[in-house]
């Protein structure tokens, strides 16, 4: 059993200030998840009578992208490809310090707590991030078109992409690029998406930018941090994607 | 595309451009130099062409001064934009378990770098400016009123280099400008949307220009130091 420090980032509202407040916990088990870890110190505040830390956290199998966590500096913690509830406590030692941040970037705003608003992913997604197809009545076999093999799966990992946000919480200037990249070659790289190429990737990058994300310095924090793997690459192809499209444009 | 300067990728596109237009006349500023070392008399010869040929003097003169301001004013407006998207940071952050500090600290770099162009700027380029525009010697001789008296370009670049406090502040620049372009060399392409099959030998190049360009600036500057 460890016993650890916790040093989580507390704040009522949005409107509320907010700062960091140590919490001693004891008895956790190295084969716990990190939020099961979150459990049982919500469990002890709530039996002092005190508010439970806010968090976000859905699946808690790495699927969804919601929980959120900025863990000792690294976004999901200190483990690489995966999320924060997939991380366990033997990634610590007895007696750790452990710092619990939220997502840190104006177009994150906290809501309470460590939960962020994470809608600017959202309203991105809705100015492109799909194909208008009709599908009521004439729905075509999905292989009906051919598409090469490595185009297939380069579309197939770039839509893995969760949108839990952690490429924006690792990047120094909060840029959304990773995210936006891995939508926008999802379907630059079938034939399905070429339809709307031009418009979703100028509409995409100009919701982008709205929100208020910071510019890409290819620092390749994103990558490193991102629980699927997105690679650096997407953000080339967006690159020549916009570029290509503002062209046309 | 009129507001393609408009956006993040834009601007970066336009930083990217400008990044590796000052690569390419760096590495044709190095060829130069390094002329001094093995022949005194070709430097001279090419140094005066680069000096009057009124293509350099004109149009590329003019557009490498445009793009070095461009860079550095850029560079300033993204950094100021970066700022702006995280008004509170982090209680605790470890950047250097994903990214390098090349790749974190390209204005502290860049800063340097444009430090030490401002005294290249003093040392070398109004000097020149002065002699050939405003006093109107276009010659490139030492003593203009003898022609027997050779070009000045060599005696002007050893003399330079004589005091130690400026080669110490030459050596710092260029390992700093070192450290600039192992990030910068790579990044340009990857915002030009260059990242293929031939990226990772890129990147092996870009460790060789990285470190060998500013290495043999460095060598320029102690060789004629120690040899005069």
């Amino acid at each position: 059993m460890m016993n650890l420090t916790l040093k989580i980032w507390r704040q009522k509202n949005a409107s509320d200030k907010g700062q960091i407040v140590d919490y001693p916990i004891s008895g956790i088990s190295p084969d716990m998840s990190f939020l099961e870890m979150l459990d049982v110190l919500n469990q002890e505040l709530i039996e002092k009578g005190e508010q439970p830390v806010a968090f976000d956290h859905d699946c808690r199998e790495g699927i969804c992208g919601t929980c959120s966590l900025y863990i000792n500096g690294r976004a999901h913690g200190p483990q690489t490809k995966i999320t924060a509830c997939q991380l366990h406590m033997r990634s610590f030692k007895d007696g750790d310090t452990i710092y619990i941040e939220p997502w840190r970037a104006e177009a994150f705003p906290v809501v309470k707590d460590l939960i962020v608003d994470r809608t600017s992913f959202d309203r991105i997604q809705q100015a492109g991030g799909f194909i208008s197809v009709n599908t009521s009545g004439n729905t075509q076999d999905a292989n009906a078109i051919p598409i090469e093999k490595e185009n297939a799966d380069k579309a197939f990992d770039a839509a893995t992409c969760i949108g839990c946000g952690a490429c924006v919480a690792s990047c120094k200037n909060s840029s959304a690029m990773l995210f936006v990249s891995a939508k926008v070659s999802q379907f630059a790289l079938l034939p399905q998406g070429q339809v709307e190429a031009t418009d979703r990737v100028l509409n995409m990058v100009k919701q982008m930018d709205e929100e208020g994300f910071g510019n890409c310095t290819n620092t390749g924090a994103c990558e490193v941090e991102c629980p699927k793997g997105i690679s650096l690459e997407n953000i080339a192809r967006m690159n020549r994607e916009y570029l290509s499209a503002s062209l046309k444009g | 595309m009129s507001g393609i300067l408009n956006s993040s990728i834009g601007r970066k596109f336009a930083m990217a451009l400008s990044a590796l237009f000052l690569m390419f006349f760096l590495l044709q500023h190095f060829a130069i130099n390094i002329l001094s070392v093995f022949s005194p008399d070709t430097f001279n010869e090419v140094s005066h062409f680069m000096g009057t040929f009124w293509v350099i003097q004109y149009v590329l003169q003019p557009i490498l001064i445009f793009g070095v301001i461009f860079h550095f004013v850029m560079g300033f407006v993204l950094e100021i934009k970066n700022n702006k998207a995280r008004k509170i940071g982090y209680a605790k952050t470890s950047r250097a378990a994903n990214s390098t500090w090349m790749s974190r600290n390209m204005l502290l770099t860049g800063a340097v770098i444009l430090a030490f162009l401002v005294l290249h700027f003093i040392d070398f380029w109004i000097p020149e400016i002065n002699t050939k525009y405003i006093a109107g010697d276009m010659s490139g001789l030492i003593d203009p009123a003898n022609t027997e008296s050779g070009f000045r370009y060599y005696e002007e670049l050893v003399h330079k280099f004589h005091s130690p406090l400026r080669v110490g502040a030459y050596v710092i620049a260029f390992v700093l400008l070192s450290l600039h372009l192992l990030h910068g060399f790579n990044s340009a392409f990857q915002s030009i949307g260059a990242n293929n099959k031939y990226t990772n030998g890129l990147k092996g190049f870009s460790k060789v220009y990285a470190i060998g360009i500013p290495l043999g600036f460095v060598f320029i500057a102690l060789f004629h130091h120690f040899t005069h």
